[in-house]
């Protein structure tokens, strides 16, 4: 089994412990930096998991999601998005622009591997 | 709430410069009714000039002059008469009522 | 031929019809049906009391003694009528809008409500029209005598007949002018006995003209070749006196007393002038038509000495028409008693309300706070004064003995005449004052009275010395030949000086005087009446007022209370219709309503204006002006109060406005932080937890994974430095340390320290020829500005071989240093925003946290100069300009 997870991310620091994290975990980790064509990657890519940043270059991580999710085939893609910004505003506009899970930065590394497991068990129950 | 100077209603409003075709007309007519008693006084100043036996020529008959009076007289009552039809007829507000009278 | 008797029996039953038609319109009148009685026909037949019986007997007299001239007497009038836009259209106007109640009322109105005024053109009205009065007695006794003659039974005294004549107009006049007191002066009943006494004078004139003409003279031609042949067949005219009759009459006619009252005061509709200015003319043509055919027949007919101006009554009686003769003689009748009640009634009205009630007002030592029953003294007054007028003229006829017809109404004509310059000059000329027509009028009736009444109305009142030697001896004051003036027409002489040294007097002096503000108030209300004034509209108290009543008190009580009040009202009227009917209780009502919220002035002078179809008086005016300046005042303060308040809210709004934009940046700006800082915080935290929870990490990753969570941490540090570098340099608590030094000098500290430890080349161009500048400043802060930008070209600038020029300049007396690299540059939507806090131009990260040229920017504003960004310059270029105010010299 091939898990692929997308990593949607402007920071390389925080993208490099990502990218372990879930490597050892057996994920399959492709990583972005830039927002303005992170839906083209992302429907080229077609991961089994997205992990969105909101502040990213180019396009906020809140419109990524808003499209993503009006494009045929993306509606049930499990998506955990991540804030530096972590206020209340910024989770009900990620809970209606259609998230999976919404995490504040800074995580801890155990709590991104819960959400990330959790989801994917969500996505491939049918 | 401010009062700016776009809210006040404007200096006294002055009597039109120009008037309506209708208006216009009725302004002639009224200066024709002023006109049509001095030409009735010139009218019947003429007499004046006749000649009354005193100097040369005969004097004009008395019927010439009763006649003449009497014509002009009517003359002047059929005018008067018909400005008092346009009058009516044009008894409207008139929108330029300043003329003084 | 009818007897004595029978012409006595004839001529009650006539009055008592003429009382039976005044009293029935009177009635109709009070119950509102008199449509028909405010027709334009009864104004107009109302005018003919214009025709007495001097026209009625005296124009063919006239015409026999002196030819067509006769006619002036009907020319003047005519013209005066026709030119009605010019003249009577604006007196009428006035006169409804004023109120007036008579000729000297108007006068004393218009200059500044003078009873000196009104005195003086009442006395001059009642000596002037007193002899006329005389002269219908003169003429109903005569014609009476002419039926007593051809009746031997009969029992005549002439005296006894003008007295129970005069005596009998007198009851007729007071029955009906003084019944009742009507506000706007109008006697309904007796406008209507009026008119049909002009119809019956009309017919009987026409008829006794129809009978000479064709009765006798067989017919137009043979009669106009009749005249021809006659003594009167050729045009001879005295010229002067043609010109000055025909003036004299138009005067006349407009201020005659009589006509005054019935042309202006009886005036129900201003409209009925367009009627009458062409039907009342052809009444006069249509009177005079005949005169001279009569005139020429009697000639003919009667024997010599025979009165002419009796032909009317004599050719008829002479040819065996006895009955024509009866017509003739109520059509007479008609005249003479006509112009007698009005006449009494116009002169009664000025004498009790300008000389009677004056002086009983003062008598009772109040002044305006009498009761009630002034009502009853008024009309008292009236009738006395109706009395004691047709007593002058009973007494007048009685010692005099009359004269001829027609000398007697031109003197008449002149003496009323003297108010024309007064009365046109008011109406016209703004500039006209009460001094100016006292002068006038004084001058004109003393020149009027010495010139033409007294040697005119008999022997003895002038002595012969004066007549031949002037007054006082003075042979230039001769009564008919003033400054030696002679070889006049008595009449035209007196007429051209008393009017023209009237006219000269009352212009001279009412330039050289000055009116009172009242006067000038109604001056303007006078002269400008048709600005001032409603339309022409009747004085009908009909439905049509309610409406506008209706429609004007929504507009002040507001469309619901009105409606409510106007419903009660009606309600209480008895219900008949939707709106009440405008009775004075209800009037007096609304006023009330109205006046609690415009005033009492105002409210009164509003309905005046709809109900009584006038115009505000002077005191309305002045009333409301009092009101209306109240009413500013107190509005003016409420104003200044609500604007106080609504600058106050204005200010309120703003630092409310200011308020919420700075939590806004605030939110934003603790937003960005809280962003800048967790982003690190969440790196240290993931690799520390990767170092402490993974087992067999290798030793190089353990160091990368070390140097991160360093590299992240001297990064929060800084950021930390920057915020509080920033907050306080934007709170202005910063302290400058301001130093002497040179420009060069702190470049190269700056270089130093920006280029230290750096991996990365970065070529730096300067020429230190220009930078050779001393200025005083915060050199270290001036100094970490220049290490920003070159940081900033260090990391940012994406050339290969990055270049950094660094140039001084004087620009405008102003240092400016240029840091210009070689990279790509700033995007241009960028520009604007890249000395915003937490600004972020590239994607790549570089450890700032975007403070570093916002610090920048506060540092240079702080010394006094400022950055800028230098767009065009081929990569990223940043100008900083130094303060102008420091020293600055070239070394």
């Amino acid at each position: 089994m091939n898990r692929r997870v997308l990593l949607i991310e402007d920071e390389p620091n925080i993208t490099e412990a990502i990218r372990f994290l879930l490597s050892r975990e057996g994920w399959q980790v492709q990583t972005h930096a830039d927002g303005a064509d992170a839906v083209d990657v992302i429907t080229a890519a077609a991961p089994d998991l997205l992990i969105l940043d909101v502040m990213l270059p180019g396009k906020s991580g809140m419109d990524i999601l808003k499209e993503l999710r009006a494009l045929d085939g993306m509606q049930d893609l499990p998506v955990l998005m991540l804030t530096a910004r972590g206020q209340a505003r910024d989770r009900d506009m990620a809970e209606k622009a259609g998230v999976s899970r919404f995490m504040t930065k800074p995580f801890s590394n155990a709590e991104v591997l819960t959400a990330v497991r959790d989801l994917h068990a969500q996505a491939s129950r049918p | 709430m401010s009062i700016g100077p776009e809210n006040e209603t404007g200096p006294v409003q002055a009597p039109p410069v120009f008037l309506e075709k209708q208006s216009y007309r009725r302004r002639r007519l009224s200066d024709a009714a002023r006109l049509l008693p001095i030409f009735g006084a010139l009218l019947f100043a003429v007499p004046l000039l006749w000649p009354d036996g005193s100097g040369d020529g005969d004097p004009v008959p008395m019927s010439v002059a009763i006649t003449y009076i009497f014509g002009i007289w009517v003359l002047l009552i059929v005018v008067g008469g018909l400005f008092g039809l346009a009058a009516r007829r044009w008894s409207g507000p008139d929108p330029g009522r300043s003329e003084r009278g | 031929m009818a007897s004595l008797n029978v012409l006595i029996l004839v001529c009650l039953g006539y009055v008592v019809f003429l009382f039976g038609v005044a009293f029935a319109s009177d009635r109709l009148a009070a119950t509102g049906r008199i449509r028909w009685l405010r027709s334009p026909l009864i104004y107009t037949l109302s005018l003919s009391i214009y025709c007495t019986a001097w026209t009625f007997y005296g124009a063919v007299g006239y015409a026999a003694r002196s030819g067509l001239e006769f006619v002036t007497i009907y020319l003047g009038p005519t013209l005066v009528m026709i030119g009605w836009w010019w003249g009577l259209r604006k007196l009428v106007r006035v006169g409804r809008s004023q109120r007036v109640t008579s000729i000297a009322d108007l006068i004393s109105s218009r200059f500044g409500k003078s009873n000196v005024l009104a005195i003086c053109v009442t006395v001059l009205a009642v000596i002037a029209v007193t002899p006329y009065i005389a002269l219908q007695l003169q003429s109903i006794t005569l014609s009476f005598s002419i039926f007593a003659e051809g009746d031997p039974d009969g029992f005549y005294r002439e005296g006894s007949s003008a007295f129970w004549v005069a005596a009998g107009l007198a009851v007729f006049a007071i029955l009906f002018g003084t019944r009742n007191l009507d506000a706007n002066e109008r006697h309904h009943g007796v406008v209507t006995a009026i008119a049909i006494e002009a119809v019956v004078k009309l017919v009987a004139l026409l008829a006794v003209g129809a009978f000479v003409v064709w009765g006798i003279g067989g017919g137009i031609e043979p009669m106009l070749q009749r005249i021809d042949q006659s003594e009167i067949g050729a045009w001879t005219i005295d010229k002067s006196r043609w010109a000055t009759i025909t003036f004299l009459a138009a005067a006349a006619f407009v201020c005659l007393p009589r006509m005054f009252q019935v042309m202006v005061v009886e005036n129900d509709d201003e409209r009925h002038l367009r009627t009458a200015a062409w039907a009342f003319p052809l009444y006069l043509l249509l009177m005079s038509l005949f005169v001279v055919p009569i005139a020429v027949v009697g000639l003919d007919l009667m024997p010599e000495g025979a009165n002419p101006d009796l032909f009317v009554l004599t050719i008829p009686l002479a040819q065996g028409e006895g009955g024509l003769a009866m017509l003739a003689f109520l059509g007479g009748f008609s005249s003479a008693t006509s112009m007698v009640i009005v006449a009494a009634m116009a002169l009664s009205t000025m004498v009790s309300n300008h000389i009677v009630m004056p002086i009983w007002l003062y008598s009772q030592g109040g002044g305006a706070s009498v009761s009630g029953d002034v009502r009853n003294i008024v009309l008292f007054s009236r009738r006395v004064s109706i009395a004691v007028i047709m007593g002058l003229g009973y007494f007048y006829f009685r010692f005099t003995g009359g004269g001829a017809l027609a000398s007697i109404g031109l003197i008449a004509f002149a003496g009323i005449a003297q108010i024309l310059p007064a009365l046109v000059g008011g109406l016209f000329w703004r500039g006209a004052t009460r001094t100016g027509a006292l002068v006038g009028l004084s001058i004109g009736f003393l020149l009027w009275l010495y010139t033409l009444l007294l040697p005119g109305i008999g022997s003895g009142l002038l002595s012969e010395s004066v007549m031949t030697n002037g007054l006082f001896g003075w042979h230039w004051l001769r009564p008919d030949a003033l400054f030696g003036i002679t070889g006049l027409d008595p009449t035209v002489h007196s007429v051209m000086w008393s009017l023209s040294l009237n006219t000269v007097a009352f212009c001279f002096v009412s330039l050289l005087s000055f009116p009172s503000p009242l006067e000038r108030l109604q001056g303007a209300q006078f002269v400008n009446v048709f600005d001032h004034s409603a339309g022409p509209r009747g004085w009908t108290g009909s439905v049509a007022q309610s409406e506008d009543l209706m429609i004007m008190s929504q507009r002040i009580l507001g469309a619901r209370e009105a409606q409510e009040f106007f419903h009660t009202e009606a309600l209480q009227q008895g219900g008949r219709g939707v709106l009440p009917d405008p009775t004075p209780a209800f009037l007096e009502r609304l006023e009330r309503e109205l006046g609690g919220s415009v005033g009492a002035a105002a409210a009164h002078a509003m309905i005046g204006q709809i109900v009584g179809g006038s115009s505000v008086s002077v005191q309305d005016l002045l009333a409301v002006a009092d009101e209306s300046a109240q009413l500013m005042e107190y509005s003016s303060q409420l104003e200044a109060k609500s604007s106080e308040l609504s600058r106050t809210a204005r200010k309120l709004q703003e630092a409310n406005e200011k308020l919420t934009q700075i939590s806004l940046q605030k939110d934003a700006f603790l937003s960005q932080v809280s962003h800048e800082l967790r982003t690190p915080m969440t790196s240290i935290r993931a690799f520390s937890e990767i170092l402490r929870d993974t087992d067999g990490l290798l030793p190089e990753d353990k160091t990368h994974y070390a140097t991160i969570i360093h590299d992240e941490a001297l990064r929060l540090t800084r950021l930390l430095d920057d915020l509080l570098d920033l907050s306080v340099l934007e709170s202005g608590q910063v302290s400058l340390n301001l130093r002497d030094g040179r420009l060069d000098a702190v470049l190269d500290r700056a270089l130093d320290s920006a280029l230290a430890g750096s991996t990365r080349k970065l070529l730096v161009k300067r020429q230190k020829s220009t930078e050779r500048i001393a200025l005083r400043s915060d050199l270290d802060r001036l100094g970490q500005v220049f290490i920003n930008l070159i940081a900033n070209a260090q990391k940012y600038c994406d050339a290969r071989h990055p270049i950094l020029t660094i140039s001084v300049h004087d620009v405008g007396g102003q240092v400016v240093v240029d840091f210009i690299d070689n990279g790509s540059g700033i995007p241009a939507e960028a520009q604007s925003m890249v000395f915003e806090k937490f600004a972020r131009v590239s994607s790549e990260k570089a450890g700032g946290a975007g403070l570093g040229l916002a610090i920048c920017r506060e540092i240079m504003q702080r010394l006094g100069g400022n950055v800028t960004y230098l767009a065009g310059q081929g990569g990223a270029g940043f100008r900083v300009s130094l303060a102008t105010n420091q020293e600055m010299a070239a070394e």
